[in-house]
């Protein structure tokens, strides 16, 4: 049994040590917000934050986050209103949307490591979330509103 | 950038009514797509609801529900077909819900591919609209108290001097019984251009607000009580294989292992596929790993990608098999007399689709009918398949409808669904198949390799006498769907899907367009259809071979094409949806080369290159002009593509921005397969099957895009695979353009490059 925070509230898991965080969260604990793309960390579909840092989840055994913070897309902002969402919708980036989870919870510790992103700074960061509906454009386009926002704050 | 305001989405005050009834449309758009609990929707009573078509329903308190037959994968098509139904009905949009509806026969075909959705559905759905725009108008009249002519609708109601009736009251308290015949409907005129008020404006897409929370259910998430998961043993070859022998000992050593057994498919979908159950996802995968089984493979187990493209060649070669789309009189003639003539031959590699869902389903019996949970893109042509695999009638399955992470083409083909059907009734319990990575590629139908030779012949100064263009492939028509067939003009059966664009706009002479079947292909892998599918490699060669030949005679590329799209005979072009022919296709063109300042001089190792297409099948042109700038590497072969220009003409545009969506997506695509998506058989089974070793477009590679539609009024066309087409020519004749090496494969990797330079050298 492995025992966490997820999105706040302590969880006990009866998983495998190592069973991938990834199908926990989605299949013993419920949450389906974090994607499966590739099992092999690769697209960045499963990106949660253990303790504040990007996470591929489908790579983390759960033993590895026993006693840690971990934050699904749930529970990024209580109300899904992070600038980033915000950013989201009004960008209207998603397409099909299954990325989308793990690219706004990779682009949430971007903006954490780099306030004043640059282009340079988002190609390094976000080079492990794939988008295969290509909504690469619009993704910078709102990480780059969002960033000016929460520096207004 | 869409006003999240005025949406009611971004105050965290008191909702306005108007946020009210967003948050309704979406909860009626969670209804549509998820279903956390497996309950069915609740039952409505008939005479509540006035639903003058199948496609939409307007209850008494004026929500209009409008019925989705298309699947929702990143178009946000449901908001585009909502309008165009609001738009004629005088809907408030803000009383609009959209359902993506489950597998009846009662739909018609179910199709979302093509590009098709919006083109096929724009006169139905406007017209749809529009009778019901005309009954509650001649309702409201009367409990108004006067004559329907001093009605207007608007806003969900119907008005007549000050006063007005809503259309909820009118479905409450009025007498709905005008029914409209068929030939009624389709006689009904439309609005015009002018005073449309949703159509051509831009909205918050329906299904966008929960892509950004985590809360979109997608197949991956459904989930029903009992059930078990399922990891698949994918066979040696994808066809012939059988199971010999089945040891899963090493696998009961993890906990939640159940069985594996060897699908028995009368339907021939999956043939020697083996299935390994468990209780949960993480003990499947484990097991599936651990369970050890003897096949003896099929023939294709030894057939690589040189194998079925050198069987292409043959086929090329041998005058005279294949089907004849184009077939004028003197093409030899013309090719044996001409003075100036060039032949060239291009190649393509096998691509894969790599949507990021991998593809699964749920499956289970339910009250006597089987239930199918996973998106998919063509339930019409899976549902016969399915009924021969499970041995019951069609209209005791149903696929139920989930938004799909990533369709491309790949759930045309909804063989997925057949194994963990077969699962599901071989063990008696729900079953809940899901694919890992590896394993979806390995059961993709990918995009088939493909080589084409291509000639042409012209006078002094350049007027073309002949153009000759064979094409051969794999067919995913020929395989999937045989009933779609064509026949050329030589009676010889064709998959338009993997031929169209050489059938092209030019005014060329004498003309032959030859489609090939490669049999080798199909009996190795499943052809598929993919994002463009043939007009992706189709337009590779004929907007490559038209820099080459323009360059041979002497012309600048873009006048050399200009003065083929003359719009002359077959190329005048007609209605409803190719209204202006090879006239709108020279607009577009036109237009590229002025934004993309074609003519310029560039700085050293830079190049402009350009690429004309109409889209895909010739019955429903979408007219675009791609140019593409890059940079080349002279020392290593490396490209950098530093901008890509596309002008679009579409015809109408329903929703702006997602159509700019598609064409981002679709140019980027292009994109990705004109530089670095491509893989290949080899003993029967594609090469690359995880993201470490098949490159897919990331951040840093996507350069600076410039988009614009031409203004139009025409029928509206196809957006979602168009844009692909063009992009790849474009940045070959730009590397040419830059540094002299012309490529004539796909992708055009850094070897590629340094080959051209050294064969140019």
């Amino acid at each position: 049994m492995t025992t966490f925070n997820l999105n706040g509230r302590t969880v006990s898991v009866h998983s495998p040590d190592d069973a991938p965080l990834l199908w926990v969260i989605r299949d013993e604990l419920g949450l389906t917000g974090t994607k499966f793309g590739c099992g092999i960390g690769f697209c960045g579909a499963c990106t949660v934050h253990v303790e504040g840092r990007a996470t591929r989840s489908c790579i983390t055994p759960v033993s590895a986050v026993a006693g840690a913070k971990v934050t699904t897309i749930e529970g990024l902002d209580p109300a899904g209103k992070h600038p980033l969402q915000t950013a989201w919708l009004e960008l209207q980036v998603p397409q099909c949307g299954y990325c989308q989870s793990g690219q706004i919870m990779q682009a949430a510790t971007l903006l954490k490591d780099y306030p004043h992103p640059t282009d340079r700074d988002i190609n390094a960061v976000m080079a492990g979330s794939v988008c295969r509906c290509m909504t690469y454009v619009r993704i910078r386009k709102a990480i780059k509103l969002a960033a000016a926002r929460m520096r207004e704050e | 950038m869409v006003s999240l305001s005025a949406h009611g989405l971004r105050s965290s005050v008191e909702p306005s009514r108007r946020g009210f009834l967003i948050t309704m449309m979406g909860a009626g758009v969670m209804l549509g797509y998820a279903r956390s609990s497996l309950a069915a929707e609740p039952a409505r009573s008939a005479g509540e609801l006035f639903e003058p078509t199948i496609w939409y329903g307007i209850d008494p308190s004026g929500m209009v529900t409008i019925n989705i037959i298309r699947a929702e994968m990143g178009q946000h098509v449901g908001t585009s077909l909502g309008r165009i139904v609001a738009e004629e009905l005088e809907a408030d949009w803000n009383k609009v819900k959209i359902v993506t509806v489950d597998s009846d026969s009662k739909w018609g075909t179910m199709i979302t591919g093509g590009s098709w959705s919006v083109w096929q559905s724009f006169p139905v759905l406007s017209r749809a609209g529009a009778a019901g725009r005309i009954a509650l108008v001649e309702e409201g009249a009367k409990l108004l108290g006067v004559a329907p002519q001093m009605c207007t609708a608007g806003e969900g109601m119907v008005k007549a001097g000050g006063r007005s009736i809503s259309y909820g009251d009118i479905v409450a308290r009025g007498d709905l019984r005008r029914t409209f015949t068929p030939e009624q409907l389709t006689s009904i005129p439309i609005k015009a251009p002018d005073k449309r008020r949703l159509i051509g404006r831009d909205t918050l897409a329906l299904d966008v607000p929960s892509k950004v929370d985590g809360k979109a259910r997608y197949g991956i998430d459904a989930v029903v009580a009992g059930m078990v998961y399922a990891r698949l043993k994918v066979p040696p070859t994808r066809y012939e294989s059988k199971v010999i022998s089945i040891d899963d000992s090493a696998a009961k050593q993890v906990p939640g292992y159940l069985k594996s057994l060897a699908l028995d498919d009368p339907s021939g979908a999956v043939p020697g596929w083996v299935m390994v159950f468990a209780e949960s996802f993480i003990a499947a995968n484990r097991a599936a790993d651990l369970v050890k089984v003897v096949w003896s493979s099929g023939k294709a187990s030894t057939v690589s990608e040189r194998d079925i493209q050198n069987r292409a060649a043959d086929l090329i070669a041998d005058h005279n098999g294949g089907s004849l789309l184009v077939d004028d009189p003197g093409v030899d003639a013309a090719l044996a007399s001409a003075k100036h003539k060039i032949e060239r031959t291009y190649t393509t590699s096998t691509v894969m689709h790599f949507a990021l869902e991998p593809v699964n389903a749920l499956a289970f019996e339910k009250d006597g009918v089987f239930e199918i949970h996973t998106g998919n893109q063509w339930q019409t042509l899976i549902l016969p398949v399915l009924a021969q695999a499970l041995g019951r009638s069609q209209d005791k399955i149903v696929l139920r409808s989930y938004l799909i992470g990533g369709g491309f083409g790949r759930r045309l083909d909804g063989d997925y669904a057949v194994p963990a059907a077969l699962a599901a009734k071989a063990i008696g319990r729900p079953v809940k198949m899901i694919c890992t990575r590896p394993d979806d590629v390995r059961f993709d139908c990918p995009r088939s390799p493909s080589t084409q030779v291509l000639r042409m012949a012209w006078e002094d100064g350049g007027r073309v006498t002949a153009m000759d263009h064979h094409a051969a492939a794999g067919w995913p028509t020929a395989v999937m769907a045989p009933f779609f067939m064509l026949k050329g003009v030589n009676g010889v059966p064709y998959d338009i899907f993997s031929i169209s664009g050489a059938d092209h706009w030019y005014t060329v002479g004498a003309q032959r367009v030859r489609a090939l079947r490669n049999d080798l292909a199909e009996r190795t892998f499943r052809p598929g259809y993919l994002r463009s599918v043939g007009a992706g490699w189709i337009n590779w060669a004929l907007e490559s071979f038209m820099d080459e030949a323009a360059l041979a005679a002497g012309v600048d590329p873009v006048e050399f094409r200009l003065r083929m799209l003359d719009g002359a005979g077959r190329n005048t072009g007609s209605s409803p949806s190719a209204v202006g022919g090879a006239r709108r296709q020279a607009a577009v063109l036109a237009r590229v080369a002025q934004k993309a300042a074609w003519g310029k001089p560039m700085p050293k190792d830079v190049g402009l290159g350009i690429a004309t297409t109409f889209g895909q099948e010739r019955a429903m042109p979408t007219w675009l002009a791609c140019a593409a700038r890059v940079r080349v590497d002279r020392s290593n072969g490396h490209v950098a593509v530093e901008k890509l220009t596309i002008v679009v003409d579409a015809g109408t545009i329903i929703h702006p921005d997602s159509a700019e969506a598609q064409v981002e997506g679709a140019l980027l695509w292009g994109l990705g397969m004109a530089l670095h998506e491509g893989s290949e058989f080899v003993n029967g089974q594609a090469k690359d099957t995880n993201m470490d070793t098949y490159r897919l477009l990331r951040m840093a590679d996507v350069p600076a895009i410039e988009i614009e539609f031409l203004p139009s009024t025409e029928a509206p066309v196809g957006l979602g695979e168009p844009a692909t087409t063009g992009v790849a020519p474009a940045i070959g004749n730009a590397i040419f353009n830059a540094c002299g090496a012309r490529v004539r494969h796909l992708p055009i990797r850094p070897e590629t490059v340094l080959e051209a330079l050294a064969r140019r050298a």
